[in-house]
């Protein structure tokens, strides 16, 4: 499971870097959503992977059990997930204002210098 | 309420007033600019009772340290705290005059604000994962800023600016999770008990190279420093101004807290990695200042080859080289916010950024180019201005480490800086005015009212701080010693955080 988990991490991370460096705008938002989805699996999976027990202390008990899912990479997780959901809906934003002050979504079409 | 979350609460609820004045530009400027003096008057009472009083350390929610999340402020913080609220004041006020209503309009107090608590946030923390929450509301407030009525020609850098630090931060972010996999915490204290000073496996010296480059991106090292001259000079002034200030000090003070606490079992590879990477930085940077001819893109390569000195002092890694740096970091932060501001006052009375279209202004404004040498001449190292001191406290450190080659590359990168400075100088003012271009007329010289004021009033301050740290710098150098031994002290930080077991 862990291969496999790493292999998912590996390639969106791979299809993510090489959508970053694409010329037309839309892609490298859609890399970015990938690598931020990358890391937050990694993030998820340096917990440890743990089937079917949740991060919960059991009803009655003042401690967790032998075996229990760690909270701590989930509530980074979730965090990251709503750093990155603001960041991606800025990005667009972004995007689509650049898109109509120079006509295209192309980066080769930058100009610069501009007080 | 307890005095070290203060510089952050404040700015925070300086936005949100900001955001429910929406509709009236006066009323936020008013919220603005007050939450920008209580955050000053707090960070300078923070910084006096941890001079006083040691470390001073908050458990957010009272849950015990490593388990929740730690407020934690030394010495560094402390400065790095005040620093930030006094550049935020000043940018503050220039912007009441610096900046067009139409942008005011569009949300700039809020952002403004919400960057000043991140700022000082990321500074106050001392737990990764809330740094990373701390840079991230930084970082979206800086992009939101730079972008802030972009036009045509801004739009290319602001792009650049989002993207390539939205991979920095991605590059953090798996960092701060494989590190967790490694050590079990994120507390800063608790890592520092847990990697020790034992021999670093690989797992753990990897994962200092991984924190590297993520904060080498923000800090604007070599060789990853290139989002920076082609997204700096695009924003307007108060913008860049406070950008230039802070930002890249930021990252700078990540890497001295993460290469002093956490990562110190192989400095033979993480710290003579930093030296070089300081000397190629200071070199490259000063390189592309000699080679640029627009006054803000000019002083955006300054900013690369200022924190290759500050990489330096921590890649020394003694006590010298530590307060070297410490001096840099808050006399660099005065000076570039100064000759950003400045440079808006050249674009005011010249009507452009570049050299070519500018000239003359010495008889045209001589405040104006008092307020520019002095900044400049402390930027390159000339007593009895601050950077003088900065310089010379490395230069020693250098020597007495042991280290020739790097001293000689600062030295000579001291001397191409004199040499950029005094371009900019005789270029703008100087030589004489060009022939105006047909049909185009210079600007009309600035009216005498208080909108102006504010133009001249943050220039005049901290240029009078420039030379105060520069007469004064025995005492500043005091507060920079105690800062360096503070930082090299871990057991004493661990022991204010976690408490003595």
């Amino acid at each position: 499971m862990n291969l496999l988990i790493a292999l998912l991490a590996g390639t969106l991370f791979a299809v993510g870097i090489y959508s970053i460096l694409r010329r037309s705008l839309v892609k490298v938002i859609l890399g970015f959503a990938l690598l931020s989805h990358a890391a937050n699996i990694l993030i998820f999976t340096s917990g440890g992977l743990i089937r079917d027990v949740p991060p919960l202390i059991p009803l009655g008990r003042d401690r967790p059990p032998e075996i229990f899912a760690d909270p701590l990479p989930q509530a980074l997780v979730l965090t990251a997930i709503v750093i990155s959901f603001g960041i991606t809906a800025f990005l667009v934003t972004l995007i689509f204002h650049a898109n109509r002050k120079l006509g295209t979504d192309d980066a080769a079409s930058f100009k610069e210098d501009g007080p | 309420m307890s005095l070290p979350i203060l510089p952050f609460l404040i700015p925070l609820v300086g936005a949100a007033l900001c955001l429910a004045a929406w509709r009236s530009p006066a009323t936020q400027r008013i919220i603005s600019l007050s939450a920008g003096t209580l955050a000053l008057a707090v960070s300078i009472a923070l910084l006096v009772r941890v001079r006083g009083q040691g470390i001073q350390t908050l458990q957010l929610g009272d849950w015990p340290a490593p388990f929740g999340i730690t407020i934690a402020v030394d010495l560094l913080a402390g400065i790095m705290t005040v620093m930030t609220a006094l550049m935020g004041f000043c940018v503050n006020v220039y912007s009441l005059e610096g900046l067009d209503r139409d942008r005011e309009k569009a949300g700039f107090h809020p952002l403004y604000q919400m960057l000043l608590a991140g700022v000082s946030g990321a500074f106050l923390t001392g737990d990764l994962f809330s740094l990373y929450v701390m840079f991230e509301v930084m970082l979206i407030s800086s992009f939101a800023l730079i972008a802030l009525g972009a036009g045509k020609r801004q739009i290319g850098g602001a792009i650049k600016y989002v993207a390539i630090n939205l991979f920095s931060s991605i590059l953090f972010l798996i960092s701060v999770g494989l590190l967790y996999r490694v050590t079990g915490t994120l507390n800063m204290a608790q890592l520092a008990v847990t990697l020790g000073d034992a021999p670093a496996s690989g797992a753990v010296t990897t994962l200092s190279l991984l924190f590297l480059v993520a904060f080498g991106i923000k800090a604007a090292v070599f060789p990853l420093f290139f989002w920076l001259p082609d997204s700096y000079p695009t924003p307007p002034v108060p913008v860049s101004a406070i950008f230039a200030g802070l930002l890249t000090k930021v990252g700078v003070y990540a890497l001295i807290r993460m290469f002093t606490l956490i990562f110190v079992q192989d400095p033979g590879l993480t710290h003579s990695l930093l030296l070089v990477v300081a000397g190629l930085t200071m070199v490259t940077g000063v390189l592309g200042a000699a080679a640029h001819m627009e006054v803000r893109r000019i002083l955006s390569f300054h900013i690369i080859s200022q924190v290759g000195y500050m990489v330096m002092g921590l890649g020394l890694f003694t006590p010298l080289g530590l307060a070297g740096s410490v001096f840099y970091l808050f006399h660099h932060i005065i000076v570039k916010t100064n000759l950003f501001l400045v440079s808006g006052l050249i674009y005011r009375l010249g009507g452009s950024f570049a050299l070519a279209d500018l000239g003359g202004m010495l008889r045209r404004s001589p405040g104006a180019a008092v307020l520019f040498l002095i900044p400049a001449l402390s930027l390159a190292g000339l007593p009895p201005l601050s950077g003088f001191m900065a310089k010379f406290l490395l230069v020693k450190a250098g020597l007495e480490a042991g280290r020739p080659l790097i001293v000689a590359v600062s030295l000579l990168v001291g001397l191409l800086t004199l040499f950029s400075m005094t371009k900019i100088w005789s270029e703008v003012f100087w030589k004489p005015a060009p022939d105006p271009v047909a049909g185009v007329a210079l600007p009309a010289p600035l009216p005498a009212s208080w909108r102006t004021f504010a133009l001249w009033l943050p220039s005049c301050l901290l240029a009078g701080l420039t030379v105060a740290i520069g007469l004064g710098s025995e005492w500043a150098y005091g507060l920079a010693r105690d800062t360096a031994h503070q930082l090299l002290d871990r057991q004493g930080y661990i022991e204010a955080v976690l408490g003595r077991d």
